[in-house]
């Protein structure tokens, strides 16, 4: 039997509301198959399984909020079969952060009326009696709908919940979240103008060649840079955890994208050392179109190894980021600029980028990330290598 | 096509990536991009719109003569005829 948990989706995100379930009990699943649509402060995420199966239990409805880590449903694992394996208590996992129900004899938990912790919380909020209730889920279990129904019916106009103000819980996860950082990670910050006419003059040449619809960005050009440097400084990539840094094997850049009505997400491109300029620029264009539509894979969102922003678009010279816990560095790039630029003891004019660097202290030091930040400048000079 | 009509398909294609943005308030003398605050890719998924809809050509050398409002327009029309 394999339990299906709600993973984390990102260190800004520690519940999220299931919107709806894709699948049935009986269906196969595939790994990386998206089963679930979870709604979460900043986007309707898309769940995925890693592993294969056939679904047992939905243990989770639709409109239940759950923390990360929630048992959601149980899969059969192969040889497995509906009537060997045990079935799951209902939801009994979930933390009840209301006031305890009443033990013993008082009725509502002797099992007469089957309910989910979030229905039951939300019939104390709506001051609805669970006792009245007609059930419609499995066993008549009272469910969330069956809840809203009867407060409904109550006509109550005083008691209607409060819309959640969607910018606004954004706002506090995105301040929990640079909290955290700046509390625990000692950043470093360096600094770097990386001179762009090779690169320039590379991608005008590209993109004179192709129709519009396959035009790359200079910011596809940055984000392999960024990937081919980690491969020599893995101290930039990973996550600290558990009181050290973990590096990781492939660099899934994370890519801030700011979002038109405010708040920003920074979702994974993988493998991004491994893809052609091409690939990652259809990448970038789809993971910008569904960020702005709020939809979402829980892989992009969770495993970013590393951070890019790159705030030279609304014309700043330079960006000093703060580290998305629990990863180590976070590459920043400002505008693409005309500088006077000294090169063989001539003065000439340069287009010029600021790059950054915010690294964490406890897993490297300023020479190794300045050699880092050598290292990305040195990439960028050789753009047909990229 | 009518200037009229074409300001209206452009007007169009910029709200599919700005849906705040009103006709209106848009200056035609102003540079678009700080109106509308578009990055480089809204800015190439507006000519990609353009594109597509209009079916004209907009060669990537061109893209520093299309600043304002009324250079797209001015632009365009050329192109159309």
């Amino acid at each position: 039997m394999i339990e299906f948990k709600l993973p984390s989706l990102g260190a800004d995100m520690d519940e999220g509301k299931l919107l709806e379930w894709k699948v049935s009990p009986g269906d196969t699943v595939k790994k990386g198959q998206a089963v679930a649509i979870v709604d979460t402060s900043k986007a309707a995420v898309d769940v995925e399984v890693w592993c294969e199966g056939t679904v047992f239990e939905l243990l989770i409805e639709p409109g239940e909020t759950i923390p990360v880590g929630t048992v959601m449903a149980t899969l059969l694992e192969a040889g497995e079969s509906p009537e060997t394996a045990k079935r799951a208590p209902r939801a009994v996992l979930l933390p009840h952060p209301g006031p305890l129900p009443r033990a013993g004899g008082g009725g509502v938990v002797s099992g007469r009326r089957r309910i989910s912790p979030a229905a039951r919380k939300h019939a104390e909020e709506l001051g609805v009696d669970i006792e009245t209730i007609p059930g419609t889920g499995p066993d008549g279990a009272v469910t969330l709908a069956d809840v809203e129904q009867a407060a409904a019916e109550k006509v109550s106009p005083a008691r209607t919940a409060p819309v959640p103000d969607k910018a606004a819980e954004m706002r506090k996860a995105i301040a929990a979240a640079m909290s955290r950082s700046k509390r625990e990670i000692p950043h470093y910050y360096l600094s770097e103008p990386v001179p762009m006419r090779r690169a320039t003059e590379w991608l005008a040449q590209a993109n004179a060649g192709r129709p519009i619809t396959s035009r790359l960005l200079i910011a596809v050009l940055q984000l392999k840079a960024v990937a081919l440097a980690l491969k020599k400084f893995p101290e930039m990539n990973g996550f600290f955890r558990d009181g050290a840094h973990q590096p990781a094997a492939a660099a899934h850049i994370g890519v801030a994208i700011s979002l038109r009505q405010g708040g920003l997400i920074a979702p994974a491109i993988h493998d991004v050392g491994e893809k052609s300029l091409e690939q990652l620029m259809r990448d970038l264009t789809d993971l910008v179109r569904r960020v702005r539509a709020g939809s979402l894979r829980s892989s992009e969102m969770s495993d970013p190894t590393i951070t890019v922003t790159n705030l030279g678009e609304q014309g700043v010279a330079a960006v000093y980021g703060v580290i998305y816990p629990p990863q180590v560095a976070l590459v920043g790039f400002g505008r693409v600029d005309e500088q006077p630029w000294v090169e063989n003891g001539a003065l000439g004019v340069m287009p010029v980028v600021t790059a950054s660097l915010a690294a964490d202290h406890r897993a490297s030091d300023g020479h190794r990330g300045a050699l880092f930040l050598a290292a990305l400048r040195d990439q960028l000079q050789e753009p047909e290598n990229l | 096509m009518e200037k009229n009509e074409l300001r209206a398909v452009v007007i169009a294609t910029l709200k599919t990536i700005a849906p705040e943005v009103e006709d209106g308030d848009l200056r035609a003398d102003r540079p678009l991009r700080n109106q509308v605050d578009l990055d480089s890719m809204d800015w190439l998924n507006f000519l990609i719109g353009l594109h597509e809809k209009l079916k004209v050509d907009i060669p990537e050398a061109d893209y520093a003569r299309l600043v304002t409002l009324g250079d797209v327009l001015d632009y365009l029309e050329k192109k159309l005829k």
